[in-house]
Formats: C-alpha cells, sequence, structure tokens
C-alpha cells in the first residue's frame, strides 16, 4: 500500500504572523518578526534579540477552556494548540463528537523541551519544600507530549497521538513521520507540526555557546542575516507551525482544497562521524537524506525548482549550499530557487521545520517564491556554486512544481521532505 | 462566617472547575464532585489547594480521600477552622 498524501490545511503561530493571513503578508513584504528583549538585556544576555509570536490574552481565550487558561505557563503549548486548531479548521475538518474519537485521525506534533517556565516554576516550589503546591497541572505542561497530549483532547482525535523531538529537524520530521503513516494505510489525516517555547530559559543555552549575534541588539531586524558574507550566528525564535496532512482519497472525498501533494522525504544522522559532531553535520549524510528524499519521492535531482534551506546565519551555511549543489549535481544558473524563512523569524529550533514547511507551502497557493532579507551581501563562498539570481532578495512570481524543504538539527540529525504542486494524475 | 457564606466560597471555586457542559446552577450541598459535577478528579487537587488559600487551612491526604462532596468539604473546613479557635 503506498497512498498519496496531500496538504489540505496550513495553521501558523510564528514571530512575524499569528494566522495565516498575517503570517503571509509578512512574509511576501519581507516583515522581519525580530525584536529587542529587555528581559534579555536585564539578564546580561550576548544575544538581547529574539523573534517571539505576539499572542494577546484576548486571542488565547477563542482556542483554551478559562479551565485550561488557569496556571499555563508553556507558551509551546499555546503557540501548538492555536497553530494546531487552525490547520484542522482551515482543512474544513471538525473536533470529533463528544463520546466517539476520530479513529482515523492523530497527531505527530513535536517540540524540543516543553514547558520551561512551568518547569521552573515547579523547581522553585519543590525546592521550597512545598511539592504539595504544585497542583495538577505541572506534568501536563512539561511532559514533551504535552502538545500532542492538549491537541489530541481538543480534536478528539483517536489514531496515533505524539510527539517526536530531533532538536531543530523535529518539525520536518514529524511531516515525513505523518506521512509515511498515512501512506501505508494506517490513518487518513494526521495533524503534523511543532512548536518551541520562548524565553530565556531556553535561549541561554544557545547564548552561552557563543553562537547567536551579539551585536544586532540595536537593529534587531538586521540581524538574522542568513547566506550573508556578514553572518554572525542565529537569531533564537519560538512559534508553532501546524498541517493536516491527508490520504488523497479521504480529501477528495471530503472535496478538501488540496494545498500540495507530499511526494517522499527521508530522514537519517552522520552518526556523529567524519566531520560530523553533536553540533556539526556530516557533509556525506545530509547529501544522502537530500538524495534518499528524492527517491523515495520518484524526484530526478533536475526536477527541484525551488529550495527552502535549513540556513540559519552561520558560517555552516556556506556548506549547506555546497551539499545542496552536490547532492543535486547542480550549480550557477542551473541551481534551483533557494530561499530561507529564517531572515525574518529567526531559528525558531523545534518549530523552525514546521514554520518553514507552512511558508514553503503557501508559495504553491500563491504561485511565488519568498524572498531572502539580510543577505543582498551574499558570502562569496556561495556565489562560487549559485547564482545571485537564484536566491532572490524579494519574493518573485514562479509557480513552484517540486520544492525541496531540509532541516538539520543537534545530534547530527537531518530531515529532507519533497512537496509537489497537487495535480490529478 | 456561617455555613451559608462558605458554601458561597466554595461554590465560587468549584465553578472553574466545572466541564463546559455543567451550568453553575447544578452545584448543589450534596453533589458529588467527580459523579455528578464531572469534574476531572485530577482537578480536585487544584480545589484542595484553592480551597486551602480562601480559608487559609490546611488539607491532608486524607481529608481529600474524604472529600467526596460539596458537603464533605464544607464539613472539613468547618471542622479545621474550628480547630484552628
Amino acid at each position: 500500500m503506498n497512498r498519496r498524501v496531500v496538504v489540505t490545511g496550513l495553521g501558523i503561530c510564528a514571530p512575524n504572523g499569528v494566522g495565516l493571513p498575517s503570517f503571509f503578508d509578512s512574509m511576501l513584504h519581507g516583515r522581519s518578526g525580530i525584536k529587542f528583549y529587555q528581559e534579555l538585556a536585564d539578564l546580561g544576555f550576548g544575544c538581547q534579540i529574539a523573534g517571539q509570536p505576539e499572542i494577546p490574552e484576548s486571542l488565547k481565550e477563542s482556542y483554551f477552556t478559562s479551565l485550561q487558561l488557569r496556571n499555563l505557563r508553556a507558551s509551546g503549548i499555546v503557540y501548538g494548540v492555536m497553530a494546531g486548531t487552525d490547520a484542522w479548521k482551515d482543512a474544513g475538518l471538525e473536533k470529533a463528537e463528544k463520546d466517539r474519537p476520530d479513529w482515523d485521525s492523530g497527531i505527530i506534533f513535536g517540540t524540543g523541551i516543553l514547558g520551561i517556565d512551568k518547569l521552573r516554576e515547579s523547581i522553585y516550589l519543590i525546592d521550597d519544600k512545598n511539592t504539595r503546591r504544585l497542583g495538577s497541572n505541572s506534568v501536563m505542561q512539561t511532559m514533551a507530549s504535552g502538545i500532542s497530549a492538549y491537541l489530541g483532547g481538543i480534536l478528539g482525535c483517536g489514531n496515533q497521538v505524539t510527539t517526536n523531538s530531533s532538536a531543530c529537524a523535529t518539525g520536518t520530521e514529524a511531516v515525513i513521520m505523518g506521512m509515511e503513516r498515512i501512506r501505508a494505510g494506517k490513518a487518513e489525516r494526521i495533524l503534523v507540526g511543532s512548536c518551541s517555547d520562548s524565553g530565556p530559559y531556553i535561549w541561554g543555552g544557545f547564548d552561552a555557546m557563543r553562537i547567536l549575534p551579539s551585536k544586532y541588539n540595536g537593529n534587531p531586524q538586521q540581524a538574522s542575516r542568513p547566506m550573508s558574507a556578514n553572518a554572525s550566528g542565529f537569531v533564537p525564535g519560538s512559534g508553532a507551525g501546524a498541517m493536516v496532512l491527508e490520504s488523497l482519497d479521504s480529501a477528495l472525498e471530503r472535496g478538501a482544497k488540496i494545498y500540495a501533494e507530499v511526494l517522499g522525504g527521508a530522514t537519517n544522522s552522520g552518526g556523529q562521524r567524519g566531520l560530523g559532531t553533536m553540533t556539526a553535520p556530516n557533509s556525506e549524510a545530509v547529501q544522502r537524506c537530500i538524495q534518499e528524499a528524492l527517491v523515495d519521492a520518484g524526484v530526478e535531482k533536475w526536477e527541484v525548482d525551488v529550495i527552502n534551506g535549513h540556513l540559519t546565519a552561520t558560517s555552516k551555511d556556506a556548506e549547506e549550499i555546497r551539499n545542496w549543489s552536490e547532492a543535486l549535481g547542480r550549480s550557477g544558473k542551473d541551481f534551483p530557487y533557494i530561499n530561507t524563512t529564517k531572515g525574518l523569524v529567526g531559528h525558531c529550533l523545534a518549530a523552525a521545520g514546521s514554520i518553514e514547511c507552512v511558508a514553503t507551502l503557501l508559495q504553491y497557493r500563491e504561485g511565488l517564491v519568498f524572498g531572502n532579507q539580510n543577505c543582498s551581501d551574499l558570502h562569496p563562498e556561495i556565489l562560487k556554486l549559485v547564482d545571485a539570481s537564484k536566491i532572490p532578495l524579494k519574493s518573485i512570481a514562479h509557480r513552484p512544481k517540486i520544492i525541496a524543504k531540509a532541516s538539520f538539527g543537534f545530534g547530527d540529525v537531518n530531515a529532507c521532505v519533497i512537496f509537489n504542486e497537487y495535480k490529478e494524475i | 462566617m456561617g455555613y451559608d457564606h462558605h458554601f458561597e466560597q466554595l461554590k465560587n471555586i468549584v465553578r472553574a472547575y466545572l466541564p463546559e457542559d455543567v451550568p453553575e446552577g447544578a452545584i448543589g450541598e450534596d453533589s458529588n464532585f467527580v459523579n455528578e459535577l464531572n469534574i476531572n478528579s485530577a482537578n480536585l487537587v487544584d480545589i484542595v489547594l484553592d480551597v486551602e488559600d480562601a480559608f487559609g487551612i490546611r488539607l491532608e491526604n486524607e481529608d481529600m480521600d474524604n472529600m467526596q462532596t460539596v458537603r464533605d468539604a464544607l464539613n472539613i473546613v468547618a471542622q479545621k477552622l474550628q480547630d484552628k479557635k
């Protein structure tokens, strides 16, 4: 059984836009979601800027019951539930009725660490010998699978409900896992996506590693510079992206709108061997991952016409471009269009892959390729491999056919998914 | 601060934990928290904490085990307040 899988719903909670219309508008016009945060400055962070979705309290009330909102201190759950619920609605799906779960619908919604502010609050209470004051909701807000558990309960999903975790590859990996489950005939619909908490306790470790930019605190919108000669580290971000994946049969039967087809994908690891380490990718593994994704999708290298890269704005960007170039055997003007979402939202860590997949898929709906931000000064090593015309600085009209989207994460893990414009065959 | 007043205070606490399809008017003195008001048993822990804060008392595990109905809760509160005197 190898059934076709399509995307029928999208939801987004990104630093530069909460909800599809706002996010699309920001992506189209190059509006950044990166800001200076006094809290980070007060705490003595080197990097005092970040990308964080702005959610008014009143908006939360349309997604959570007042009981759920009591003592809710897990920003990742807020973002994930909003994006996930929106995607479900966008797909034209209803919540399951009161007494019967929807056995054919599941959730694969990843995260890195969840509810860190709740965890901090809990640790203080415990150290203060006041464990009994934790109340009932400390576990559900801090377990990694809290996000799939919240969404599963809200939507009433009765198929597999789980949370995957592979650092910054998490969101893209979730798409591949959902596709595989539907392909295999084990589910009709899977809500896939990922979320990442906001705040100093998430971002502090990266600041300590000195891989975040510290010279842009006065001009945050210029800080995230993927592919630029002056890239000086990734800007930390947060949020959530969500997609409803559905068997083509189910989508057609429901008369659902179809954003694109998920043709295939691959995940692998460089095993932290060769040049691969806990924090650096093994290029051979990256190239294999891209090539295995193409094989899985039944797509030839020349057919890829757009790439959404991982491209975080570190010194590794040029190496990533070289990996794409060698994996596809293409360079110069023959290289596909390539863009990265991170110039506008920063690196949303566990949420990066799903937020960027949503951006990638919106390009099908609109018949365009989003522009890149802050890289008019392209890195010379990148220019040796790719003609500048393939790295649009502004959104361009182009109806994408095959788009490859990849994400790479700590632990030397990789994920690459291949989308296609939907065609009846 | 009599029994009726305590009942109103307790009702205000319990109200927040009712499922969406249970009206506030369903809270009577004989209501069983879990079986009749459909309150998630995990939330009883939170009700206990709110009661502690509202009445300035401390409830032990056995108090929680004995707290099946609204009336049980009111009796436990009255006893704790009496003990404090």
